[in-house]
């Protein structure tokens, strides 16, 4: 729980020993960071090329940065203008995203989408001031590079005061190597979906489970898996032995170092830059108190591990008493091997590496499909339909509202409040915002969908139920800040994770990012909210480009105090709902940050489109439609001034017509 | 109510064309910031990279020596596929070598199309031809997955130009006895329509083999193996094979090589 006076005394002690040494921006490598290049100020030239490498003690070559993996570090203030020149010395097209940054949607760097992308010889120069602050990383957006070594880590200074106070900090950047081209490494997965899967379950475990549980029991548990052909050992698509694990390039034997004096706060600012790997991070014997998640300060919540999908960011404070070596252990969500780096009191110590634990195992859950949890599920299904959600809009209007381009409108000249935004009677019938949702079908490639999706927000993550120390749950997190837009969303867009684990299909909403004819569109200055629902098996980390989105927690809506993220861990049959406030206009890619996942289709793009108006030309078919007919009684019409909306502006060419069923408009 | 239904969705209705001949790209913005060509082209190659990439399988599943008291003969059964996730183009090779009289005994290869039909499920079609014996060519339809409870199932019918239907089905699973070793028990039956003098052939339920195969996967994509598989001959194809003085069944033992590429 946060406490707020303990707070204030580690800023006001953070100050004070912070006071005697350069500003930590300032510092030199040697007193923090060392092992990875630095490059600060607002002028910042990269050249991305393939350079040879050491990782492991064995040589090999990757793609990446100024010829370091991770790429160099890059740190800059918050506001300042800065200048990134980018060359490509590839033989291929490349391209740096910042992710998390809040740059304008040209500046987002990923080829297709927001630019053209940077061909073999030619230099980009990215120019962008971004209004935040924290900790973030980079990288490409181009084929595979990312496996290849292809990104780096972002530390933007504050502006003002920090609130987090520390003395000493670290960058450590987890990554997965692979030996072998991811190119081909994509290749196997769509070919054999399970080959790089070390962690089956074998013989062995059957006879153990079956002495444990009675033979009954564990023949039950495997009919259940093999009818449906689903392996409850599906926690990672690639693992060990096909990916080394590394920390800021370090494998556990390459021991990355840091240290420290006793007593003094260190700071971590950890980031998972990994293709494929979800990591559980601990240091056994320190406890760890997040400060930031994504770049976002969060009320401080101690801990003693934590789950973290790919492209999530965490900052940690840990505040070492003993002189001795703590060992910083990230470990694969398969548990097929882990990486481990040393913060010692000395340079050079090496800490007590963990044994590997026990592999996880799926359960029935995982499908959505538990009938113990059922009950639990709808429960708090039942406490996630809150007052914040509700409106006093309602059925056909709404749903006659929903596909005209409310961004077109003008939205400053509507009475929100009179619109209904407010709480209507507690005791009047519930109502509901209008939800976009694709029927989903079974196929070649959607192989399940989650009979009974529920949230799972006040989860640890897979296989960390049961680790006997205090583990990180989403449902935890608070922003310290207050939300900058509280509003209820004014409609929901549901999307749901699907594919074929066999086939190694991935989509949303059964449709592969090759196949999208459409982007999924939201409207400058509406609050929206994204529910996304996992059919699949697999935890996918999902990351929209471009904005934050508020994290809705089951009972802390109203808190204002949403935890704000630019990617989340949706778990298998887990039910995740953000609300967003489009803001930036452009066009953002939204999807799995789970490398292959993506390569094999599972992005979308979101366009954010401008409130202003579109020309007269698009105005097909707006005559047929006859707004006199249209119910508004509900909308509080006596307050909405039709007069002052410019109906002559609305985009009717804008309308999305498919995503509107018959369904839909029956409601 | 109603009526706004209706016009909406006249209003729908008469706009659909209009929308049909702009044929506009799913989304453009970034077309006011950068050349439109360049982005088209790379709009286009960011969608195909991301779910329309193909691929090109290569696999040996069975290249074996197996070794009976008449001889040894060596036996191949491979397939080759290039597609994306739903259409296929494949190619699948089987026969026996005798190594004891240095003559090919039996070979076949097929060309299919095959086209995902439901999550674990392709439908295949296409040609199979005879190289030994007697180079008959044969309409193919079957269907190949994984069935329930991880079998993974190919059954197919053929009708030959002879006018001979003849169908087979083979059947496999997968005991892992660790993650690298792990026996493989197989059946593959052969079942005809008609009996056909010809190729020596009864009606009914032609062939059985039952085998056992245990793998070790030094990688994934090579694992040597050894196993014992039982051949047996029934019916009409017995009958011909007694009267030709050969046993109606045996056993051999295999040893060989499953690979990928």
């Amino acid at each position: 729980m946060f406490n707020r006076r303990r707070f204030l005394q580690y800023t006001a002690a953070g100050m004070a020993t912070g006071a005697a040494a350069a500003p930590a921006w300032a510092r030199t490598s040697g007193e923090g960071n060392f092992g990875i290049p630095m490059l600060q100020g607002n002028q910042f030239d990269l050249t991305v090329g393939k350079f040879p490498v050491r990782i492991n003690g064995r040589a090999t070559e990757a793609t990446g940065v100024n010829g370091s993996v991770p790429g160099p570090l890059l740190r800059f203030r918050e506001g300042d203008e800065i200048t990134l020149n980018v060359s490509n010395t590839l033989a291929v097209d490349t391209s740096i995203h910042w992710h998390g940054l809040l740059v304008p949607f040209q500046m987002d760097g990923v080829p297709g989408v927001s630019f053209p992308g940077i061909r073999p010889g030619e230099t980009f120069s990215y120019k962008y001031a971004v209004p935040q602050n924290g900790t973030y990383w980079y990288h490409s957006h181009s084929g595979l590079q990312e496996q290849s070594g292809h990104y780096g880590p972002i530390i933007i200074d504050p502006k003002g005061a920090d609130p987090v106070a520390y003395d000493r900090e670290y960058v450590l950047v987890l990554g997965d190597w692979t030996y072998g081209t991811p190119e081909r490494l994509f290749a196997k997965l769509k070919k054999h979906s399970d080959s790089q899967n070390f962690q089956q379950r074998t013989v062995g475990d059957f006879l153990h489970d079956a002495s444990e549980e009675g033979i009954g029991a564990a023949l039950d548990d495997r009919a259940m898996w093999g009818a449906m052909c689903m392996s409850p050992r599906d926690l990672a698509d690639v693992g060990a032995p096909t990916y080394t694990y590394l920390i800021n390039g370090r494998s556990t034997a390459d021991n990355f170092n840091m240290v420290f004096n006793p007593g003094e706060r260190v700071r971590l600012r950890i980031i998972n830059g990994s293709a494929m790997t979800l990591f559980n991070v601990r240091m056994p014997g320190l406890p760890m108190t997040i400060v930031q998640a994504d770049g976002q300060h969060v009320q401080p919540l101690e801990v003693d591990e934590f789950q973290m999908g790919v492209a999530e960011t965490y900052d940690v404070i840990v505040t070492p008493q003993a002189a001795e070596a703590f060992a910083f252990v990230a470990e694969s969500i398969d548990r097929s091997r882990q990486a481990v780096a040393t913060l010692g009191p000395r340079p050079g110590m090496r800490a007590a590496v963990p044994q590997l634990r026990a592999v996880p195992t799926l359960s029935m859950k995982d499908m959505g499909m538990d009938h113990a949890a059922m009950g639990h599920g709808s429960m708090e299904m039942g406490s996630e339909a809150p007052a914040a959600m509700d409106h006093s809009m309602k059925g056909m209007d709404h749903d006659m509202a929903m596909p005209m381009d409310h961004g077109a409108m003008d939205h400053s000249k509507m009475d929100h409040a009179a619109m209904g935004h407010v709480m209507p009677d507690p005791t009047g019938p519930a109502v509901q915002m209008v939800s976009i949702e694709a029927d989903i079908e079974k196929g070649p490639g959607v192989a399940n969908i989650a009979a009974m999706p529920m949230s799972r927000l006040n989860e640890p993550g897979i296989g960390l139920d049961d680790v006997g120390h205090r583990t990180m749950t989403y449902s935890q997190l608070r922003s310290l800040e207050p939300n900058p837009d509280t509003r209820a969303p004014g409609r929901e867009i549901v999307i749901h994770l699907t594919s074929n684990m066999e086939r190694y299909m991935w989509s949303f909403d059964g449709v592969k990012f090759s196949e999208v004819t459409e982007a999924i569109r939201f409207h400058e200055g509406e609050r929206v909210r994204l529910t996304l629902i996992n059919d699949t098996m697999m935890p996918h980390p999902i990351h929209l480009h471009g904005m934050f989105f508020d994290l809705v927690i089951p009972g802390a809506e109203t808190s204002g105090r949403l935890p704000r993220k630019h990617t989340v861990i949706v778990k298998p049959a887990d039910k995740v709902s953000v609300d967003i406030t489009a803001e930036h206009v452009g066009d953002w890619a939204f999807h799995c940050h789970l490398l292959y996942h993506m390569a094999a289709g599972m992005m979308q793009v979101v366009s954010i489109l401008p409130a202003e108006a579109t020309p007269m030309e698009d105005h097909q078919g707006h005559q047929m439609m006859d707004h006199s007919t249209m119910d508004h009684s509900s909308m509080g019409q006596g307050e909405m001034d039709h007069s002052k909306m410019d109906h002559s502006k609305m985009d009717h060419s804008k309308m999305n017509h498919d995503a509107m069923s018959e369904e839909d408009m029956k409601r | 109510m109603i009526r706004t239904l209706a016009l909406f969705i006249f209003a729908v209705s008469a706009s659909a064309p209009v929308f049909a001949e702009e044929s506009s790209p799913p989304w453009s913005m970034a077309d006011q910031y950068f050349d439109t060509d360049e982005m088209a082209h790379a709009r286009h190659h960011i969608l195909s990279h991301h779910g329309a990439t193909r691929q090109l399988s290569i696999m040996a599943d069975r290249l074996e020596v197996q070794s009976a008291d008449e001889g040894d003969t060596l036996v191949w059964d491979g397939n080759a596929w290039y597609g994306g996730d739903v259409n296929k183009l494949w190619l699948k090779s089987e026969g026996d070598y005798s190594l004891e009289s240095d003559e090919l005994e039996e070979a076949e290869v097929q060309a299919l199309w095959s086209h995902a039909i439901s999550p674990y499920f392709d439908l295949q079609g296409g040609l199979r031809y005879d190289l030994e014996p007697k180079g008959r060519t044969h309409a193919v339809l079957g269907l190949q997955g994984l069935a329930p409870y991880w079998f993974e199932v190919d059954a197919a019918a053929f009708l030959s130009s002879e006018g001979d239907l003849t169908a087979r089905m083979e059947a496999e699973y997968e005991f892992r006895l660790t993650q690298r070793l792990i026996l493989q028990p197989r059946v593959e039956a052969e079942l005809s329509a008609q009996d056909i003098p010809d190729l020596e052939t009864g009606s009914g339920l032609t062939s059985l083999n039952a085998g056992l195969r245990l793998r070790y996967e030094i990688i994934r994509e090579f694992a040597p193996y050894i196993g014992v598989e039982w051949q047996g001959s029934f019916g009409g194809t017995a009958d011909y094979l007694e009267a030709a003085g050969e046993d109606s069944d045996r056993a051999v033992f295999v040893a060989g090589i499953r690979a990928w590429f």
